[in-house]
């Protein structure tokens, strides 16, 4: 199954939608409740991202019966330093990212702990690609 | 804890999904910094925020967090009711800070996530 997202950077009342949408199906596909908290938590924490720091992204998602596979790919201001943006606490967030309780940065290394595959592709000045696997 | 119980000692005002209040919960978890919610394993937990905004009840619902008690009388918004709804969520509010909920709760029983 595959599905197909687009989001806009800076557009905070729909930042979930696609998070919630993929959360439906992979419901209605009886997949493990753990399963789909580690899906939506790492995806979520992406789409959130696109939203607070890039102009516009598309979430790409193919569900096989081995798993997810989500790929983010923003057009933004990319990410300068990649080592820095995946430690704790390291954010470039701005404050209205801060007052929709995100921004503390927690959302990279989140993506990282419930992924079993993780890995950013990003181009300064051209914007930012997150490619998540996480198996059933 | 039984929600309706927990409702009585907030003086907390039930906003949807008053048919969970004869629900229970066993574990509480306090915070206005969504990320930090999102790295909560467990479900089937009550949030406590000062946060009310359509982040806040996404978050929840990212988290299977089924009950969120908003501080301070924040508003809730027609929207942030549609999600929770369409969630089964019960939002209650209180007249109360984070902290005086948290303190009550705690010492009438409910468990920290940590």
């Amino acid at each position: 199954m595959h599905l197909e997202y687009n989001v806009e950077g800076g557009d905070f009342t729909r930042a979930g939608f696609a998070s919630s949408q993929i959360k439906k199906t992979l419901k209605q596909l009886n997949v493990d409740a753990t399963v789909i908290k580690r899906v939506v938590v790492a995806l979520y924490e992406a789409e959130v991202n696109i939203v607070a720091h890039a102009y516009r992204g598309v979430i790409y998602a193919d569900i096989k019966g081995a798993g997810i596979q989500l790929r983010l790919e923003d057009e933004g201001p990319g990410i300068a330093d990649v080592d820095m943006a995946m430690k704790r606490g390291f954010s470039t967030a701005s404050r209205e990212v801060r007052e929709m309780g995100f921004g503390a940065g927690m959302g990279l290394p989140n993506i990282s702990e419930n992924a079993d595959n993780f890995s950013i592709e990003t181009t300064v000045g051209k914007g930012t690609t997150l490619n998540i696997e996480i198996k059933f | 804890m039984k929600i309706q119980d927990l409702c009585s000692l907030v003086n907390g005002t039930v906003i949807c999904g008053e048919t969970r209040l004869h629900d229970s919960v066993e574990y509480a978890f306090a915070s206005d910094l969504m990320s930090d919610v999102l790295t909560v394993k467990i479900q089937n937990f009550i949030l406590i925020t000062g946060l009310a905004n359509i982040q806040s009840i996404r978050t929840a619902e990212m988290s299977d967090v089924p009950f969120m008690l908003l501080c301070r009388n924040k508003e809730v918004t027609p929207d942030m009711i549609e999600i929770a709804k369409e969630n089964h969520m019960l939002i209650v509010k209180s007249p109360f800070s984070m902290f005086r909920c948290s303190g009550i709760l705690y010492s009438a029983g409910l468990k920290p996530v940590y």
